[in-house]
């Protein structure tokens, strides 16, 4: 494997830049007319309100500016450079014809509160992904406005609330059922819409153990939050006995769409007895990540929850389309406006540009990666493949480090470091929880065969390292912008630096 | 005979057989998927011993399986997609094609062509949550320098990297207050946008936290003291302003309502408009706990609404940052101590680490948008703020003082100082009606406040800043001049 080097530019902060009088950018003179009829600013505002502080911010020239964030970007790995294997993250390409329309001006220079007559458009491809997002998931009614997964999330976990409310039911129904392999954000979101969180167990096969299931399901069940396939990449095969045992309690069943692109056009979680469905749009429709957002987390329901989302909707009536506030169930809104419009572009060309073919041959090739990377990796006989080794995974697989760990000492977080040194992400390190010392792999459908395989003989050098030289993966990275970070430091009360004003205010202190 | 004729017939059927499923495999090979391509999957299939990808999906219970197509369209050409879009969104009419006084929580600004730039970067664009800080160093830097630049203007000395919006930066607000006070109550200004308001409540609403509006003064629309007096008590976990308001008024009390928060053991919750503070004394300077606003006029477009970008600040205390939620970015060191770097700190208040104890379950933010505020905050620079801060305030007034020399029409409703934004009430006539007629004059109004604050009578909201130029305004003067003269309908 050729040597990888990341750009290493030794960047000043911004703060450190630039020098007095220097200037980024001319803001349009104001019109003479128009400061003969006003006067002068000092009589605008109340003296009282007025800014006295000098605002300490840098001086910098245009051409500055931009070198600086050039050169910022260039210590930035993302998925144009190549494999991004986080778990549950669905690192996928990101088409370039969908960020170029996301740009036209007759999106971006629209305003929300424009009138109807003049926003049909954009109104159109809204209703439309709706109706989409809808067939795809199997669910009657779509709403678009929450901005993220974990938003979602709360909107789901708030329509549950909604409807048990509503039912009469809300004030025994306060518990919800995660199992022990969610993604962090299920109990968190559950946690902030009001539900006290119970953890159920995962079998040996890595799926909801069904015993223990029926075990805490009781009448103050509100409901499950499930992802399937499930963070280990194995599909729920128990989930009609699951829906059966939630919807016979009297509660509602709950879709964690981080995981919905292995099953694209092949199966659908409304069909399998899922009631709330969200969709992480910036993993399964290909909508750039940003570094962290923004994203767009839309949620179906089924017809007896229509009811509850959020205002306003998007409606039809077979002319022109309308935004409709007149909702008396709804649950409100858990933001301004309708969701993250640029994103949801995106998406909407996204599902044009595969279409129903595409989309499923999406699906099939990201479950087919992902378990050529099991195979492959689990034949360098270093990582241990927890829970039904014959059994095949769907979008993911998880190894575990532990055997290695013993071994050599080498753990889950070393061989991520590692492989960021021959040039790749690592995957998602522990996580799932139930895994000690897991690596959660997850390839996604955009990546050449000849890359997987790079990736796995990543893993085999690593692996080989980590018992002839094992320093050298312990002390790894090496060719990124920067060798090994002190966390602990970064996240220590006397030492953590959170603002260039907090950096200035301890270097005085230190002084 | 018939055996050698029967074996070349069932080569020739095998060859036609391959060639049909090359073609049926070349209809499905996509740009986007390259290992849609026949040879690489048949070789991978062979790899895992099966013949068919069907066999990776025989464990989905075969009543869930999907027998038929997805109702959706069929694949189609990037040009088909291109064209397709783009004659939708030709619908549109934007604040190109006619001068736009929209504002309330989303406002028309210049985006420079540096930031736009800069975001299009695809190290940037195309990049995940930098969960492996050694090779995610630019964003992480970038975020930073957000967090920092946020410090300054707001005058705090914490930021996040990021929430989703002012409204639900609201939300976060009062749970952050709730849990710091064990209280559950929070007084807000009875002027506050809706939108804000009702996700607010969607927010506070499960934890039974309970928020209680101050009445305005009548001529002014500044909180009224004596009803902050009056509800203020030792159950208020916090007090919340917006500056300026919701309808564009500059709160001028700002250190008195602190200090009656104070004296009673509340928090101080400001909201702002950043693009303000480049004239405007920051929050920090009038005793704020927590700043919260809409970063979407630092460099983001409008995009019907979205995203926008969530700011949420506070003051250094530990019990403060240990209860801040969202996605923190530290400066810090390598192992070796020889160089700068950054990551994300304070993780162990967040979802992944801490499930169902987190400080808030937000994951993804709204980083991207944080990153053109930063490089937007950048590119103006102190003198760059204060000059568009001025601009602003010109042109707004300018707007107001033609407006109300028109019969019929009173600007603002309030004797107060504004920036930005204004009230606009037409008397006699009707909101929607007056709307109706400025579209045919290819002038889009402000919004209509009639139904959402009947006591102020028929009333628009408008909005100026730096986009619209002096003939933008004279064209609104002259078409509602028009209009009223007109009379009614």
């Amino acid at each position: 494997m050729k040597d990888f080097k990341q750009a290493r530019w030794n960047e000043p902060v911004i703060f450190e830049l630039g020098r007095q009088g220097r200037r980024g950018f001319i803001v349009p003179k104001v019109e003479g007319l128009i400061k003969e009829c006003v006067g002068d600013i000092g009589t605008l505002l109340p003296e009282k309100m007025v800014r006295k502080s000098s605002l300490e911010l840098p001086e910098l020239s245009e051409v500055e500016v931009v070198r600086h964030f050039t050169r910022l970007s260039q210590m930035n790995y993302c998925v144009d450079l190549g494999l991004y294997p986080l778990g549950s993250c669905t690192m996928k390409y990101n088409p370039k014809i969908d960020d170029l329309l996301a740009h036209q001006p007759s999106l971006t220079q629209l305003h929300p509160y424009q009138d109807e007559k003049t926003i049909q458009g954009i109104l159109e491809i809204l209703y439309v992904l709706g109706k989409w997002l809808a067939e795809i998931t199997g669910t009657f009614e779509v709403s678009l406005q929450p901005a993220a997964g974990a938003h979602g999330e709360l909107l789901g976990a708030l329509i549950m609330r909604a409807f048990h409310k509503l039912n009469g039911g809300l004030s025994e129904r306060t518990q919800l059922i995660v199992p022990d392999s969610a993604h962090g954000t299920n109990p968190a979101s559950a946690t902030m819409a009001g539900f006290d969180v119970v953890i159920v167990p995962s079998d040996k096969n890595g799926c909801i153990n069904i015993n223990a299931l029926r075990e805490v399901v009781s009448g103050k069940t509100a409901g499950l939050m499930l992802t399937n396939p499930n963070t280990l990449g194995i599909f729920e095969e128990n989930i009609e006995e699951i829906a059966e045992v939630i919807h016979e309690a009297g509660g509602l069943l709950y879709y964690d769409g981080a995981n919905l692109n292995a099953i694209l056009g092949k199966a659908r979680p409304g069909d399998m007895g899922f009631d709330i469905v969200h969709i992480n749009i910036h993993k399964t429709f290909g909508t750039p990540h940003g570094g962290g957002g923004p994203g767009a987390g839309p949620v179906g329901v089924s017809q007896q929850l229509e009811s509850f989302l959020p205002i306003p909707r998007v409606v039809f009536d077979g002319i022109d389309y309308h935004l409709d506030y007149d909702k008396p169930h709804t649950i409100g809104k858990v933001k301004s406006f309708y969701g993250n419009i640029g994103v949801l572009l995106r998406a909407y060309a996204y599902i044009l540009s595969l279409g129903s073919e595409g989309l499923k041959t999406a699906a099939e090739i990201s479950v087919l990666n992902a378990n050529y990377l099991l195979k492959k990796i689990a034949e360098i006989g270093a990582y241990d493949l927890p829970y039904d080794t014959e059994r095949v995974r769907k979008h993911e697989c998880v190894f575990s480090v532990k055997g290695l760990k013993q071994e050599t000492g080498v753990t889950a977080l070393n061989v991520s470091k590692r492989l960021l040194d021959y040039g790749v992400h690592a995957p998602t390190a522990y996580f799932p929880l139930i895994v000690e010392e897991a690596l959660m792999i997850e390839p996604t459908e955009s990546f050449k065969k000849e890359e997987l395989d790079r990736f796995v003989e990543a893993m085999r050098r690593v692996a080989e390292e980590a018992k002839a030289t094992p320093e050298t993966v312990l002390k790894a990275p090496m060719n990124t912008a920067v060798t090994r970070l002190d966390e602990v430091k970064a996240s220590h009360p006397k030492t953590m630096i959170l603002s260039w004003k907090m950096h200035q205010k301890r270097k005085k202190a230190s002084r | 005979m018939i055996r050698y004729n029967f074996k070349r017939l069932k080569d020739r059927f095998e060859r036609i057989h391959i060639s049909l499923v090359q073609n049926l495999a070349k209809a499905i090979s996509h740009p986007y998927i390259p290992n849609s391509e026949f040879k690489t999957k048949q070789s991978m299939l062979k790899e895992l011993r099966i013949e068919n990808i069907d066999e990776l999906y025989l464990d989905v219970p075969n009543q869930y399986r999907l027998k038929r197509r997805l109702d959706l369209p069929s694949t189609k050409s990037e040009s088909e997609v291109k064209h397709h879009i783009e004659s939708i969104l030709k619908k549109n009419t934007t604040n190109q094609d006619m001068p736009v006084f929209l504002g309330a929580g989303c406002w028309p600004h210049y985006v420079p062509a540096v930031v736009e730039n800069i975001i299009q970067r695809t190290e940037l664009l195309t990049s995940y949550t930098p969960y492996q800080p050694e090779i995610s160093q630019g964003m992480l830097q970038l975020l930073f320098e957000y967090q920092s630049l946020i410090c300054e203007l707001t005058g705090m000395d914490v930021a996040n990297s990021s929430l989703y919006d002012w409204a639900s930066a609201l939300g976060e607000a009062a749970r952050m207050a709730n849990r710091l006070t064990g209280r559950q109550e929070i007084l807000i200004p009875q002027i506050i946008h809706p939108e804000r308001y009702a996700t607010l409540t969607t927010y506070m609403e499960p934890v039974e936290i309970r928020a209680e509006k101050v009445k305005y003064e009548k001529d002014t629309g500044l909180f009224d003291l004596q009803s902050l007096e009056d509800k203020v008590s030792d159950k208020t976990a916090a007090v919340y302003v917006e500056n300026p308001s919701y309808l564009g008024f500059i709160e001028s009390q700002g250190e008195e309502i602190a200090n009656v928060a104070h004296d009673h053991g509340a928090l101080f919750i400001v909201g702002v408009d950043p693009i303000s503070l480049g004239i405007l004394k920051p929050p920090g300077d009038y005793g704020a706990d927590i700043v919260i606003g809409e970063g979407q006029p630092l460099g983001n477009h409008m995009n019907f609404g979205g995203p926008l970008l969530g700011i949420f600040a506070c003051s250094g205390e530990i019990a403060m940052i240990r209860q801040l939620p969202g996605r923190v970015i530290g400066m810090t060191t390598t192992q070796d101590g020889d160089n700068r770097g950054y990551c994300m700190v304070l993780q162990t208040r967040e979802q992944h680490i801490r499930r169902h104890k987190a400080t808030s379950n937000i994951c993804s933010n709204e980083s991207l948008c944080a990153a053109a505020s930063a490089v937007y905050m950048a590119l103006l620079g102190p003198s760059g703020l204060r000059d568009l801060g001025e601009t602003i305030t010109l042109r707004s007034h300018y707007a107001m003082k033609r407006l109300s020399e028109i019969e019929g029409i009173t600007t603002p409703i309030f004797q107060s100082s504004h920036f930005k934004e204004f009230t606009v009430n037409f008397e006699e006539r009707g909101v929607q009606e007056v709307h109706n007629k400025l579209l045919e004059h290819n002038v889009h109004g402000g919004k209509d406040i009639s139904t959402e604050f009947p006591e102020f009578g028929r009333t628009g909201l408008y909005c100026v800043t730096e986009t619209h130029s002096q003939k933008d305004i004279d064209n609104l003067v002259e078409a509602l001049e028009e209009i009223l003269r007109e009379g009614g309908v």
